[in-house]
């Protein structure tokens, strides 16, 4: 914690620098022999991805690549939208700008409902998760609320906020905070007994408790829920957008549509699906280094 | 005997639903400062019960402990407790498992410094500073219970509480830890009093052994003296007298008088 370890004798640094000079005396690996795992690595976790994504482009070519084609082939998509793919932050325009700039809109929509439910979700969960009596009256509450669709919140929060924003910011939040306060409640309710015996013993305070024992001992069940959670958000912010309008990624596919720009509708998708992988990808990699050293006992 | 831990006429009965259980029947004891104590019994006779009613973990449903003339009402570090499974707390280091109980019972009588050093002085003290930033889940199984043992010293206990410090561990391990724990001992000179089911270690490490009846109602059935000069030596006690027939006793009263319950249908 706070305090260097101030009785470290210099011999053994002397000793580990001395070690490290040795090790640098040692024949250094050829350059081929250094790029080897690297390429392999590259070699078997991106070939057969793309792999995959070459033979899907394919049938797909082929399966549209002819005249009276309802949707556009990959090669329509690319000639028709490449302005899309080439800029991403290009800015012409209240409603022409790069797809780049309408996600950005779209995850700061999610960034604050996605927060508020982060922070109300821990901290209610955590409460419910306390006590057994909340647990029994919220419970069935949160299972049946949580069962709601994201879009069905919509015309309850555009009546209570009469604003488009606030409003998609309230779907997100309703969706995303579900699964997190459940998580957390359970984390909670499976904190081992003997963590609380040790918390008593030595009398921490209830903020105390919270931040030193519930926290790090509920973390896996946490982000647990906030990877479903942030799922859910991406999820529901496309589709809360479509119907209120605005810059997001959301509006943009639905505008596309209603002026048939089905290849810019292609482009949205890709771009959705890989800010969706980021996202997950970012919350599981936050969790994987929070938790470490949690489940291990 | 000036009792410095008292436990007075203590009832305990768990009910639930509508039935009650009566687990401790009247148990009466008195532990002078200093004093060693083992609380040996068969499996669910109460045990670890009254350790956790001492602790405050549990409370009593007649009579009262007193510690130091007060009465015992909830959990606190004067009466640090040693758990069977060691309790670390997985997310921090051994250093911080220690350190936090040192920053919660001495925040402010010491400075960041000497807190610092006091806890790398409870680590030394059950030789575990080499391990100091390891995390619970890489050290042995008798590793953690040093650290456990650590932790407890660590908050300056008027009474240390142990329910089966070594009762997960190998019979090498708990050998090295028992010598430890007389070298703490004799050290430090703390109160102690320790729940174990085994004889040898009960004989080995107390001054008395408090040997309790089957349940349901348990209570003390005897408590016998061993009138062992310390430091105690286990190789040197293999064929002491008073060592066997101290041993002699505590195996007499398990198996002769108080059967398991089990084994005496
Ligand atoms: N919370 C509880 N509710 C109901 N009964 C309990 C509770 N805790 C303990 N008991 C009962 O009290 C009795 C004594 O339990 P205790 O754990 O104190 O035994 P023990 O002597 O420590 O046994 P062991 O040597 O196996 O650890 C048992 O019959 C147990 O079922
Ligand atoms: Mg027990």
């Amino acid at each position: 914690m706070g305090m260097p370890a101030r009785k470290l004798e210099p011999v053994p640094a002397a000793k580990a620098a001395g070690a490290a000079v040795v090790e640098l005396k040692r024949a250094t690996p050829g350059f081929a022999d250094r790029v080897k795992p690297v390429l392999t690595a590259l070699w078997t976790n991106l070939l057969p991805p793309a792999v995959t994504i070459a033979i899907l482009l394919g049938i797909w070519q082929i399966a549209f690549d002819r005249p009276g084609a309802t949707l556009p082939a990959p090669t329509v998509v690319w000639s028709q939208a490449f302005d899309l793919i080439a800029e991403p932050f290009y800015v012409a325009g209240s409603q022409d700008m790069g797809l780049g700039w309408r996600v950005l809109t779209s995850l700061q929509r999610v960034a604050v409902g996605f927060g508020f439910a982060a922070i109300v979700g821990v901290l209610v969960g955590a409460i419910v998760g306390q006590s057994v009596w909340a647990m029994r009256g919220l419970d069935p509450v949160f299972q049946i609320l949580r069962t709601v669709p994201p879009l069905a919140w919509l015309p309850i929060s555009l009546a209570a906020f009469r604003d488009a924003n606030p409003s998609a910011i309230f779907v997100i939040f309703i969706t995303a905070i579900w699964p997190i306060l459940i998580n957390t409640a359970v984390g909670i309710r499976n904190i081992p007994q003997d963590y609380r015996n040790v918390a008593q013993v030595l009398r921490l305070n209830h903020l105390e408790f919270f931040v030193k024992i519930m926290l790090p001992a509920a973390a896996p069940y946490i982000f647990t829920g906030l990877r479903i959670g942030i799922g859910l958000a991406w999820l529901a912010i496309v589709a809360a957008e479509m119907l209120t309008g605005g810059v997001g990624i959301g509006f943009f596919i639905w505008d596309a549509w209603n002026s048939s720009r089905i290849p810019d509708i292609v482009v949205a998708l890709v771009y959705i699906g890989l800010v969706g992988f980021a996202l997950d990808r970012m919350v599981a990699f936050v969790a994987t280094r929070v938790t470490r050293g949690t489940a291990a006992n | 005997m000036n009792a410095y831990l008292k436990l007075d006429r203590i009832d305990k009965s768990f009910k639930r639903g509508g039935t009650t259980s009566e687990v401790l029947r009247d148990v009466n004891l008195e532990i002078a400062q200093g004093e060693f104590v083992s609380i040996i019994g068969h499996s669910g006779c109460g045990k670890s019960t009254l350790l956790n009613i001492v602790a405050g973990l549990a409370d009593t449903t007649k009579g009262v402990v007193f510690l130091d003339g007060t009465a015992v009402e909830e959990p606190g570090p004067d009466r640090a407790v040693v758990f069977q499974n060691h309790s670390l707390l997985p997310w921090l280091t051994v250093y911080d498992n220690v350190r936090l109980a040192v920053d919660k019972v001495f925040g402010r009588a010491k400075s960041k410094a000497e807190r610092h050093d006091w806890t790398l002085q409870q680590l030394e003290l059950v030789h575990m500073g080499h391990a100091k930033d390891k995390r619970p889940g890489e050290i042995s199984g008798g590793m953690k219970q040093r650290v456990g043992i650590a932790r407890a010293l660590a908050m300056q206990p008027k009474v240390l509480l142990m329910d089966e410090p070594f009762g997960a561990l190998d019979a090498l391990t708990r050998a090295h830890l028992q010598d430890s724990v007389m070298e703490i001992h004799a050290r430090l000179g703390n109160t102690v009093l320790m729940v174990t089911h085994d004889v040898d270690e009960a004989v080995l490490l107390s001054d008395r052994i408090v040997m309790m009846t089957n349940g349901p109602a348990a209570t003390i059935g005897e408590v016998l003296d061993v009138q062992l000069a310390r430091p105690r030596k286990r190789l040197d006690l293999v064929n002491n007298q008073t060592y066997l027939s101290a041993r002699a006793a505590v195996l007499e009263f398990l198996y002769a008088r108080h059967k398991a319950p089990s084994i005496a249908a």
